[in-house]
């Protein structure tokens, strides 16, 4: 029973809106509205959620005393100050509950909360990712090499693509002459990409949309039930 | 006090980049800690966010202006409310109410959607006449889309084992996922490159003021 | 003291290589241009092609993390749309997207002011809109078409949306003239050309990491689900140029033409290393098997 109920709502709210999409009378649109703010507000919820389990996995590790457990309290101090100067003082143009703080900002320059988006989380953030150019220059030492018809035909689209994307290729085929200018790399790196690319790309999608189909109807029927987790 | 804030900004900014790249070298406690500041930051962002831009405009601040006028918000609440008690290992079954609502009505729009826009419009993109174009340049590259698009959904589909006449169409399938793979690694490149550039710049200029 | 592996020492020298390649030409730039794509111009064009005071949307689907691609088409864009006299209203799927938005306005005013002191002013209200972050990608776009007022209430200043004069003429999203996403993944572009075009016929045209750019282009057709598409960081470069300005998106294809040739010179190495490993393994087997 508590796995049966939660599936029948799921068929009606998908039922719904199915309908609803074929059926633009009334009161097909109006359900629809009230289904998408209700959907907002409850996402608004599942995202407190994951910030609370995050929140109670890393005071527990502190608590425990697990290992490295000085770094989780490192998070932990910083979720408290970057939590605390937003709800303060709010952030951008959005006041806190101490209003728009303009005692603090002619100090800082900035909102508190801005301050440390721009001065920690930016370069944070972007940090962390440009760590994949490394990699990815590692990897192209090491893992990519030609064995069959196949992957020779990859690693050829992947250097004239390469070179076509980069400010040398007007300069490396200038050269050819106008009647062959689809060969100027320029070109032949445009062409790659609106024919072959394309080609594949769209059988990707079209294969991929019947699938979500295939995966939308299994939920509404309520024959795919993993979303509800494990247990009775 | 303002400008000396902005100086200790990039002096802090700086700290943590190169804390992160430390990494490269070996994993070390500068990298730990500036990894667990970034995840600590980011969900409290996210939750800041939360806050002001979706639980205040459109629950709180709606229930506290005209209660009596938007009384049916009073359901997301109290489903949002089920949702939260996922983290009691014992009410978790209430959570699946909400869960599922969201499900049903995310499956449901994302199936019609999607079979509009990347099924009937992309086989409707496909039926062109490819010698409705006066280049050979285009009427090559239309044929190369229409023969390629349906040897490579010919491919995705039939997942028997296929012999003689019938594997001919797959294998050209194949040659095209290839060409296409060969391009998304060349712009995945592109887009790492990109990030690390960002970074170098910032300390090359923001930081040592070695460009203007 | 212990020598690292070789496969170690290795993987450092290449580390070591890339910053070289990338770091001198940000020093010493070498003055390359670059060259427009017909995807780029069409993103161009459909703004280029409409009257002033239309209102228009642009969407910032990304975080930091792709900041040096996306950042730069955000404030080409902005440039682009203020320049015709457009009237902006950003939104977000990501949360981070309202703060992108506001660092993106803040820096085209203050680049267009760099240049021409007396240049016009674009006030927060008449110019431009921060409407904020809304979870639910496809979903919450769909309401958009229904009421733009039930999804964004308030603007991220805590106005009412019956109160902002810009937003008057806006009561969905089909009262919008574009959409530009600029996005990094999902949601993102993708629930735009779904939800805003393929439901409501609004023109889409978007900017996306070079990552996510291939797999975009099936949608740049003759249904025109995609009014063009701006790929990574020449992308960026692409619509500068159009502009005529050379921004922090010009100046990073100097070091990413090096990158790439230092990275093909790595396939190359690579290859060869391991033609000569096979070559001298067979060599090793016919040895052995006399």
């Amino acid at each position: 029973m508590k796995r049966n109920l939660p599936l029948i709502v799921a068929f009606i709210s998908g039922v719904v809106i199915l309908v609803g999409g074929f059926i633009p009378r009334d009161p097909f649109p109006r359900i629809e509205s009230t289904l998408i703010e209700w959907f907002m507000i409850i996402s608004g919820f599942a995202i407190l959620l994951g910030q609370a389990s995050l929140l109670r996995m890393n005071v527990a590790r502190v608590a425990e005393k697990a290992p490295n457990w000085q770094y989780y309290l490192a998070g932990l101090i910083s979720f408290g100050l970057m939590l605390a100067f937003g709800l303060l003082w709010g952030m951008e143009k959005t006041p806190g509950l101490l209003g728009q703080g303009q005692g603090i900002v002619d100090k800082l320059g900035t909102k508190p909360f801005d301050y440390l988006f721009e001065n920690a989380f930016i370069p944070l953030s972007a940090t962390m990712f440009s760590l994949l150019a490394f990699y990815i220059a590692s990897a192209a030492y090491r893992a990519f090499i030609i064995r069959t018809f196949e992957s020779n035909l990859l690693m050829i689209t992947a250097v004239i693509v390469m070179l076509g994307r980069t400010s040398f290729a007007p300069v490396l085929t200038g050269w050819i002459p106008d009647q062959l200018s689809w060969l100027r790399l320029p070109e032949l790196t445009n062409f790659i990409m609106q024919y072959p690319n394309t080609a594949a790309q769209r059988a990707i999608l079209i294969s991929a949309a019947l699938g979500i189909v295939g995966a939308s109807l299994r939920i509404i029927l309520g024959i795919e039930r993993s979303y509800l987790g494990g247990g009775k | 006090m303002a400008d000396l804030m902005t100086t200790l900004g990039i002096w802090l900014a700086a700290f943590f980049t190169l804390s992160i790249f430390s990494f490269l070298y070996k994993d070390n406690p500068f990298y730990k800690f500036a990894e667990q500041v970034f995840v600590g930051l980011s969900a409290a962002y996210w939750l800041v966010y939360t806050i002001y831009n979706i639980l205040i405009p459109n629950l709180f601040s709606k229930l506290l202006t005209d209660f009596s006028g938007n009384l049916v918000l009073l359901i997301p609440m109290l489903l949002g409310i089920m949702m939260l008690l996922r983290m009691f290992p014992k009410l978790q079954w209430i959570s699946r109410y909400p869960l599922a609502l969201m499900v049903g009505t995310s499956a449901a729009m994302s199936m019609l959607l999607s079979f509009k826009s990347d099924f009937l419009e992309q086989m409707a993109a496909t039926m062109i006449n490819p010698f409705k174009f006066t280049s050979a340049v285009d009427v090559v590259g239309t044929i190369m889309v229409i023969v390629g698009t349906l040897c490579g959904v010919f491919f995705f589909y039939f997942s028997k084992k296929q012999e003689g006449l019938y594997k001919v169409p797959s294998k050209i399938g194949i040659w095209f996922l290839m060409v296409s793979f060969g391009a998304s690694f060349g712009y995945t490149v592109m887009a790492r490159i990109s990030l690390l550039i960002g970074r170098l710049d910032f300390l090359l200029r923001d930081w040592l003021h070695l460009i203007k | 003291m212990k020598m690292p592996e070789r496969s170690v020492v290795e993987r450092r020298i290449v580390f070591l290589l890339l910053v070289l390649a990338v770091a001198l030409p940000i020093l010493f730039p070498l003055g390359l241009k670059t060259q427009s794509t017909p995807l780029t111009e069409q993103v161009y064009g459909l703004v280029e092609s409409l009257p002033e005071g239309v209102p228009v949307i642009i969407s910032f689907d990304y975080d930091p993390s792709t900041i040096t691609e996306l950042q730069p088409m955000a404030e080409a864009v902005i440039e682009h749309a203020w320049k015709k006299g457009h009237k902006v209203i950003a939104t977000a799927m990501w949360p981070q997207g309202p703060q992108m938005a506001e660092i993106a306005f803040k820096d085209v005013q203050a680049r267009m002011e760099r240049k021409d002191a007396a240049a016009k002013k674009h006030p927060y209200g008449e110019d431009y809109i921060n409407l904020g972050y809304k979870p639910g990608g496809l979903v919450t776009i769909q309401g958009m078409g229904r009421s733009m007022k039930a999804i964004f209430p308030t603007d991220i200043t805590g106005q009412k949306y019956d109160e902002i004069p810009l937003l008057k003429p806006v009561r969905t999203l089909k009262d919008i003239r574009y959409v530009i996403s600029l996005s990094a993944g999902d949601p993102g572009l993708r629930d735009w050309i779904m939800t805003a075009n393929g439901k409501f016929n609004v023109p889409v045209a978007g900017g996306t990491t070079a990552v996510s750019a291939p797999g975009f282009l099936p949608y740049v057709n003759d249904q025109k689900q995609l009014y063009g598409l701006m790929g990574g960081l020449k992308g960026a470069a692409e619509y500068e140029l159009l502009l005529g300005y050379e921004g922090t998106a010009s100046l990073g294809m100097n070091p990413q033409s090096v990158a790439h040739i230092l990275i093909l010179a790595f396939i190359l190495f690579g290859n060869i290393r391991a033609w000569k490993k096979r070559k001298a393994d067979r060599l090793a087997l016919e040895a052995k098997n006399g």
